[in-house]
C-alpha cells in the first residue's frame, strides 16, 4: 500500500490542534509557535503532494479508499484532482499567513490564546478533508464538521456582536446543510435501488437519476453551496460575521470556508447532476450576475471597512459562480484560478484592514484620513491588495476574472456584458476606500497609526508575491486545473462554443 | 463620407504583412521593457527599506539611466529595422505563454514593426528627457525616489502597450499606464484634490476599459484568438456588424485613455500631478494610446464605415471642445490640457479617415509629443520660478527673466499653431487637407480648430511672457537650472525640425505596410488649402493679440463674461453632466440598496427567526409548572386522540 499522503495532510493539522489545545494555558507563546510550526509542516506536506501529482495523467490521484460503514456503502475515500489540490494549496498557504498576522489577536480575549490557534488548525484539517473527500457521505460529514471550529472562532474571539454573528452564520449554514442532507439521502436511496448502495463519488456519478429527481436533488446541494458561497439573496450572514470576527477568522471564513461552496458546485452539482446543472444554468447565471453587481453596489455604500470587504467578496463569488455555470473550459478554469487568488487578495485586504482598525480603534472609513503619510508601507500594500481586488491586469486575479468573462461571453453575451460592468464598480469601491483612508491631509486623530511591523510585513509579503507572480505566470496553476475542468465538462457533455467567424487561411511562415 | 471605394484594396494590403521571427538585435527588444521594469521594482521595493539610504541619494539617477538605456535599445532596434527589407520589418518574438485554457491562448510576445518602433523612440526619447528634467524639478521632494520609480513603471507599461502582439497583452500595458497615471496624478496625495483627481482618472478610464475588454472578448468569441495580427486577418471574414461592433468597442476604450468626448472629464483634473507627469503622460505619450489603438486596429476600421465615421465625429467634437476649454482657462496647465485634448482630437479625426489618414495621425502624434512636452515642461519651468503659481493672470513679462524658457516655449508655440516651417505646420496641414478631401464638414471643423488653437496659444504666450508684471509680492522669477533647460532646448529643436519626417513622404511610406495608404484628390490644389489655413491661423493669433496684448489683464478673472467663456471655464459642463447622470443617481441607488439589504433581504431572514422565537414564547405559556394545567393538557390530548381514532374507524 502506498503512503497515505492525503490522510497525513488532513490529520497533521487536526493532531496539531489537539496538541496546541493540550498545552498549558499559561504559555500562550508556546501555543502560537507550535501552531505556526504545524501549519508550516502542513504547507510542506501539501507541496510534497503537489510534487507527486502527475499533470499528464489527470483524474483523481493519491487516492485512498477504505470501507467505513459497510451496510450503507459509506467509505473513507480521499483523492485529489487539480481543482481540489489547488484549493488545498490555497488553504495551506493561507493558514500560516493568518497565524502570523493574527499573532496577538487572541490576547486578552474571553477565551484562551491556545484555543484560538487550536481552532484554526482544526478548521484547516477539516477543510483539507472536504477538498479531498471522494465519498459523498464523508464530504457531507466534514463539510458540516468544519462549521464547529468556525462557529467558536467567531463567537469566542470576535468583537461586540460576535454571538449574534456566530449564531447567524451557524443557522444559515445548518439550514443549507439540512437541504444537502436530504439530497445526500435521496442519492443513497437511488443508489440502493440500483444494486449495492455506495456513497463513492465515482459510483454515484454512474447512477441513472431521473430528470425530475435529479433536479430536486441538485437543488438541495446547490442551495447549501449557495449559502456558503454566499450568493444573493443568501448572503446576509457574511457581512455580519466578517465585521464581528477577528481579521484572521474573517480570512478563514471568506477565503477558505466559503470556497467549499463554489468547490462543491463544480464537484457535486456538475459532477453528480450534469443534466440538472445545465437545466439550472440560466437561472444560476442570472443570480451570479446579480450577485456581482449587487455586492459591488453594496460595497460602495459601506462605511464599515470589514463589511465593505465582505461585500466585495459577494461580488467576487458572483464571478466564480458565473464561471462555473457558464460551462466553458475558459470560464470554469478561470473560476478555479479565481478562487485561489481571491483567497490571497481578500486575505491581504482583510488583514491589512485589520492592522489599521486595531491601531485606530475604529473600523469606520470616515474615521480615517491621510494615513499614507505616516504608514507608507501599509498604504502601499493595502493599495496592491486593493488593486488585486479590482482585478488589475498584471495581478493574478485579473487572469481568473478575464477567463471567466471571456468564457461566459462565448456562451451568453448578455451575462458577460452585465458582469463586465463590475470592473467599473470594483474600481469605485476600492479606490474610494483607499482615498478616504490613506490619502488627503493626515487627520489629527490618526496620528497614533503606526506603520506595519516586520511580523506583519512577513505575513502579507507571500500573498503579494504570489498575486504579482501568478499575474504574469499563471500557467503552472492553470496546467493543474485545466485537465480536471475539461473532465468535468466532458461529464456534463458540453463543449466550448466554436469561434463564430470562419478562420482566415493563415499563410505559411506566419508567427503561430 | 465619400469615396470609400478602396476598402478592399486597403484591407488586402494588411494581409500582406507576414511577421518574421526575431533574430539578432531584434531578439533583445524585450530589454526595452525589462530595463525600466527592473529599475522600477528596485526603486519601489527599496522604498520600504528605510530612508536616507544610498537608494535615496542615487535613486533618481538609476531611474534616469534606465530610461536612457531603454532609449539606446530603441535606437539600435530602429536602425536595424531601417536595414531590413520592407517585407521583413514586422518582427515578432514569443516570450512565454501568459494563459492558455482550451482554445484561449495568449502569448507574451514582442511585436516590433514600423509603428511600434516609432512609438518606442517617442516614449523612451521624450521619456528620458523628462526624467532628466525631473531631476531638477523634483530635487527637493522627499519622496523623489518613489517618483522616479513610478515614472519607470510608466515607461515599462507604455512599452508593453506598444510592443504587444496580442490585444490582451496590450490591455496589460493599457491598465499599467493607467495605474502609473493614477499613482502620479495623486503623487502629492496629501492634497485632497490630487487624490480625488487620481481616482477620477482611474474610474473614467475604467469606463473606457469596459469597451476594450468587451472588444477583446468579442474577438475571442468570433475568431478564437486575440492575437492582433490574426484578428486582423480573420476580421476580413467577419460580418459587417461584427467589424462595426469591434470598432465601436475599441473606440470607447480609446476615448477613455485619450480623453476624448464623452470621457474627457478626467484630463483637466489630472493636471494636479507634478508637471513632468503632465508632460510625459498627459500630453506626449499615454493620452495618445487611444490613437495608437485605432491605428493598430486599422484592419478592423477599414471594414466598417460606421466605426470610422464614429471616430471622425469623436475627433471633430473633441478638437473643438478642447480648444474651447483652452480659450477660457487661466490656469496655464489647464489651458495646455484643453489644448492636448484638442490636438488628440485632430489625431483621432485623421485616424478615422482610414488609410488616407492613419499615417498623418501618427505624424501629428509625434510632432505633438515634441512640442506639447516642450510647452508643458516650459510651463513647469515658469511655475518653478513663480512659487508653483499656475494662474497666468499672475504672470506677465517673464521673457526677460526666463530667456531660455521663453525661447523654447516660443518654438513650441510656433509649432502648435502651425507657423510655416515648424513641425506642427506640416502635421496639422496634412490632417486638414485629408479631412477636406474626404468630408467637407470634418475639414471645416479642423480648419476652425486651427484658428482657435492660434487664438488660445497666443493668449497663453501673451499672458505669460509679455505685457505688464502682475506677480505676487513674494515671487522672484528666475531661470531654471541647466538640468531643466537642456531638455527644453532639445525638445524645442525637435519642435522646429520634427516636420522633416514628412519630407519626400518618408513617414507615409514607412507606415504604409502597417496602415495601408490611400490618396484622395482635393478639388483645389493643396497650396490653396495651405494658404487658407495660414490665413485662419493669422486671424486667430491677431484676435488674441488685440484682446490680450492691447488691454490690461485683470488680476482676477472677470465675472461678467459671455456664456461661451463661462461654459469653457466650467469645462463645458462635463462634470455637471456626469454628476447629474451618473453620480447622484448612483449614490441614490447604493443608498437605497443598502437600506433594502438591511431591512428587506436580511429582514426577511431575521424576521423569520423572530417569528419562530415569538411562536416559541407563545408555546412556553403552556408550560406553567402547575400540575392542574398539565392534567388538563393530558386530558385534552387523550380526548383528541380518542376522537381521531373513532373518526378513522368510523370512516
Amino acid at each position: 500500500m502506498s503512503f497515505p499522503w492525503l490522510t497525513v495532510l488532513m490529520v497533521v493539522p487536526l493532531v496539531g490542534a489537539v496538541l496546541v489545545a493540550a498545552l498549558p494555558r499559561s504559555r500562550p507563546e508556546l501555543a502560537k509557535w507550535t501552531a505556526l510550526g504545524v501549519s508550516l509542516v502542513s504547507l510542506g506536506i501539501s507541496l510534497a503532494v503537489l510534487a507527486q501529482f502527475d499533470l499528464d495523467s489527470g483524474g483523481f490521484q493519491l487516492s485512498e479508499q477504505h470501507e467505513w460503514i459497510e451496510p450503507l456503502g459509506v467509505h473513507y475515500a480521499l483523492g485529489v484532482d487539480g481543482i481540489g489540490l489547488t484549493l488545498i494549496l490555497m488553504t495551506t498557504i493561507l493558514v500560516p499567513i493568518v497565524i502570523v498576522a493574527g499573532w496577538n489577536d487572541a490576547d486578552g480575549a474571553r477565551w484562551s490564546v491556545k484555543t484560538f490557534f487550536a481552532l484554526m488548525l482544526a478548521l484547516e484539517g477539516l477543510v483539507i478533508g472536504v477538498f479531498a473527500a471522494t465519498d459523498v457521505f464523508l464530504f457531507y460529514v466534514l463539510f458540516e464538521a468544519a462549521l464547529v471550529p468556525a462557529y467558536f472562532l467567531i463567537g469566542g474571539y470576535g468583537g461586540a456582536r460576535r454571538s449574534y454573528a456566530a449564531l447567524k452564520f451557524l443557522m444559515f449554514s445548518l439550514a443549507g446543510g439540512l437541504l444537502m442532507l436530504a439530497s445526500v439521502i435521496g442519492m443513497w436511496v437511488i443508489s440502493s435501488s440500483q444494486g449495492d448502495p455506495s456513497f463513492l463519488l465515482a459510483d454515484m456519478k454512474d447512477l441513472s437519476v431521473g430528470t425530475v429527481e435529479g433536479r430536486w436533488l441538485f437543488l438541495g446541494f446547490f442551495i447549501a453551496f449557495a449559502v456558503k458561497a454566499p450568493m444573493v439573496p443568501l448572503h446576509t450572514w457574511l457581512p455580519d460575521a466578517a465585521s464581528a470576527a477577528t481579521p484572521g477568522t474573517s480570512v478563514l471564513l471568506v477565503s477558505v470556508l466559503d470556497k467549499l461552496g463554489t468547490f462543491g458546485m463544480i464537484r457535486f452539482c456538475l459532477g453528480l447532476f450534469p443534466e440538472a446543472s445545465e437545466w439550472a444554468s440560466p437561472v444560476v447565471i442570472t443570480l451570479a450576475v446579480i450577485s456581482i453587481l449587487y455586492g459591488a453596489l453594496l460595497a460602495i455604500g459601506q462605511d464599515h471597512m470589514m463589511r465593505l470587504i465582505a461585500f466585495t467578496s459577494v461580488s467576487h463569488f458572483g464571478f466564480i459562480v458565473l464561471g462555473i455555470f457558464a460551462l466553458t473550459s475558459q470560464s470554469a478554469s478561470g473560476s478555479t484560478f479565481y478562487m485561489f487568488n481571491h483567497g490571497l487578495s481578500t486575505a491581504a485586504l482583510f488583514l491589512i484592514a485589520g492592522f489599521l482598525i486595531q491601531r485606530r480603534g475604529s473600523a469606520r472609513i470616515s474615521d480615517f484620513g491621510g494615513v499614507q503619510k505616516i504608514a507608507p508601507i501599509m498604504a502601499g500594500l493595502f493599495l496592491i491588495a486593493g488593486l488585486a481586488s479590482l482585478s488589475l491586469p498584471g495581478l493574478s486575479t485579473f487572469v481568473g476574472e478575464f477567463l471567466v468573462l471571456a468564457g461566459t461571453f462565448t456562451r451568453s453575451t448578455t451575462a458577460a456584458v452585465f458582469a463586465t460592468l463590475g470592473i467599473v464598480l470594483a474600481a469605485l469601491y476600492i479606490l474610494l476606500m483607499y482615498q478616504r483612508t490613506m490619502t488627503g491631509p493626515l487627520r489629527e486623530d490618526n496620528r497614533g497609526v503606526t506603520d506595519m511591523v516586520p511580523r506583519e510585513i512577513v505575513a502579507i509579503a507571500p500573498a503579494v508575491v504570489l498575486l504579482i507572480g501568478l499575474g504574469l505566470f499563471p500557467q503552472p496553476i492553470l496546467d493543474l486545473v485545466n485537465p480536471a475542468v475539461s473532465e468535468t465538462l466532458e461529464h456534463v457533455q458540453v463543449g466550448d462554443p466554436e469561434p463564430k467567424t470562419p478562420s482566415f487561411p493563415i499563410a505559411e511562415g506566419s508567427s503561430k | 463620407m465619400t469615396s470609400m471605394s478602396s476598402i478592399v484594396l486597403a484591407a488586402s494590403e494588411h494581409a500582406d504583412v507576414v511577421p518574421v521571427a526575431a533574430d539578432g538585435v531584434f531578439s533583445w527588444m524585450w530589454l526595452l521593457v525589462a530595463i525600466p521594469a527592473v529599475s522600477a521594482a528596485i526603486l519601489l521595493i527599496g522604498d520600504g527599506a528605510g530612508d536616507h539610504g544610498p537608494l535615496d541619494r542615487f535613486g533618481h539617477l538609476l531611474g534616469t539611466a534606465a530610461a536612457i538605456a531603454s532609449f539606446v535599445v530603441g535606437v539600435v532596434g530602429f536602425v536595424a529595422l531601417l536595414g531590413q527589407d520592407v517585407a521583413e520589418r514586422a518582427v515578432t518574438q514569443d516570450l512565454w505563454t501568459w494563459m492558455q485554457v482550451g482554445g484561449f491562448d495568449v502569448t507574451m510576445s514582442v511585436y516590433y514593426d514600423q509603428l511600434s518602433a516609432l512609438f518606442v523612440l517617442l516614449i523612451t526619447g521624450v521619456g528620458s528627457l523628462i526624467h532628466v528634467y525631473s531631476i531638477g524639478y523634483m530635487a527637493h521632494d522627499p519622496r523623489k525616489r518613489r517618483f522616479f520609480g513610478f515614472l519607470n513603471l510608466f515607461i515599462a507599461a507604455m512599452l508593453v502597450l506598444v510592443l504587444a502582439g496580442d490585444y490582451l497583452v496590450l490591455f496589460l500595458g493599457w491598465e499599467g499606464v493607467g495605474l502609473a497615471s493614477y499613482l502620479l496624478i495623486g503623487f502629492w496625495q496629501e492634497k485632497r484634490s490630487a487624490a480625488v483627481a487620481a481616482k477620477k482618472a482611474f474610474i473614467v478610464n475604467r469606463v473606457g476599459d469596459l469597451g476594450l475588454a468587451l472588444g477583446i472578448m468579442l474577438m475571442f468569441a468570433q475568431f478564437g484568438t486575440t492575437n492582433i495580427h490574426e484578428v486582423g486577418l480573420n476580421v476580413t471574414n467577419a460580418s459587417q456588424s461584427v467589424a462595426t461592433a469591434l470598432g465601436l468597442l475599441l473606440l470607447l476604450g480609446a476615448c477613455g485613455k485619450s480623453a476624448q468626448v464623452p470621457l474627457q472629464s478626467w484630463l483637466l483634473d489630472a493636471m494636479e500631478g507634478p508637471t513632468p507627469v503632465s508632460a510625459l503622460i498627459h500630453a506626449a505619450t499615454m493620452v495618445t494610446a487611444g490613437v495608437y489603438l485605432v491605428v493598430r486596429s486599422a484592419a478592423i476600421y477599414d471594414l466598417s464605415e460606421v466605426a470610422r465615421t464614429a471616430v471622425v465625429i469623436v475627433g471633430c467634437v473633441t478638437l473643438l471642445f478642447g480648444a474651447w476649454i483652452g480659450c477660457a482657462k487661466d490656469d496655464i496647465k489647464k489651458a495646455l490640457a484643453g489644448s492636448t485634448m484638442s490636438q488628440i482630437g485632430y489625431m483621432m479625426l485623421a485616424a478615422g479617415l482610414g488609410p488616407a489618414g492613419y499615417a498623418f495621425a501618427i505624424f501629428h502624434l509625434i510632432t505633438h509629443g515634441f512640442f506639447k512636452a516642450n510647452m508643458f515642461l516650459g510651463a513647469g519651468s515658469v511655475m518653478h520660478g513663480m512659487n508653483d503659481d499656475v494662474d497666468m493672470r499672475h504672470y506677465g513679462a517673464l521673457r526677460k527673466l526666463m530667456p531660455l524658457t521663453f525661447i523654447t516655449f516660443a518654438m513650441g508655440y510656433l509649432a502648435i499653431i502651425g507657423f510655416p516651417g515648424f513641425s506642427g505646420f506640416f502635421s496639422k496641414d496634412r490632417i486638414i487637407e485629408s479631412a477636406f478631401a474626404t468630408n467637407f464638414w470634418a475639414g471645416l471643423a479642423a480648419l476652425l480648430g486651427a484658428g482657435v488653437t492660434a487664438f488660445y496659444m497666443t493668449r497663453v504666450m501673451i499672458l505669460t511672457f509679455f505685457g505688464e508684471r502682475r506677480w505676487r509680492e513674494d515671487v522672484h522669477p528666475h531661470e531654471s537650472p541647466k538640468i531643466m533647460t537642456v531638455p527644453l532646448i532639445v525638445l524645442a529643436a525637435l519642435s522646429v525640425v520634427g516636420g522633416a519626417l514628412t519630407f519626400s513622404d518618408w513617414i507615409e511610406d514607412w507606415l504604409t505596410p502597417v496602415t495601408g495608404s490611400e490618396h484622395h484628390e482635393l478639388g483645389v490644389p493643396a497650396w490653396v488649402i495651405t494658404l487658407i489655413i495660414v490665413a485662419v491661423v493669422a486671424v486667430g493669433a491677431s484676435l488674441a493679440y488685440v484682446l490680450f496684448a492691447r488691454r490690461d489683464v485683470p488680476d482676477t478673472a472677470p465675472q461678467q463674461v459671455s456664456v461661451f467663456t463661462r461654459a469653457g471655464r466650467a469645462d463645458l459642463y462635463g462634470d455637471a453632466v456626469n454628476e447629474a447622470v451618473f453620480m447622484r443617481p448612483g449614490q441614490y441607488l447604493t443608498r437605497s440598496l443598502v437600506y433594502v439589504d438591511g431591512t428587506g433581504i436580511d429582514g426577511a431572514v431575521t424576521g423569520t427567526a423572530e417569528l419562530v422565537g415569538d411562536g416559541a414564547r407563545g408555546l412556553r405559556r403552556l408550560q406553567t409548572g402547575f400540575v392542574r394545567t398539565y392534567a388538563a393538557e393530558i386530558f385534552g390530548g387523550a380526548l383528541v386522540l380518542v376522537l381521531a381514532l373513532l373518526a378513522v374507524n368510523l370512516a
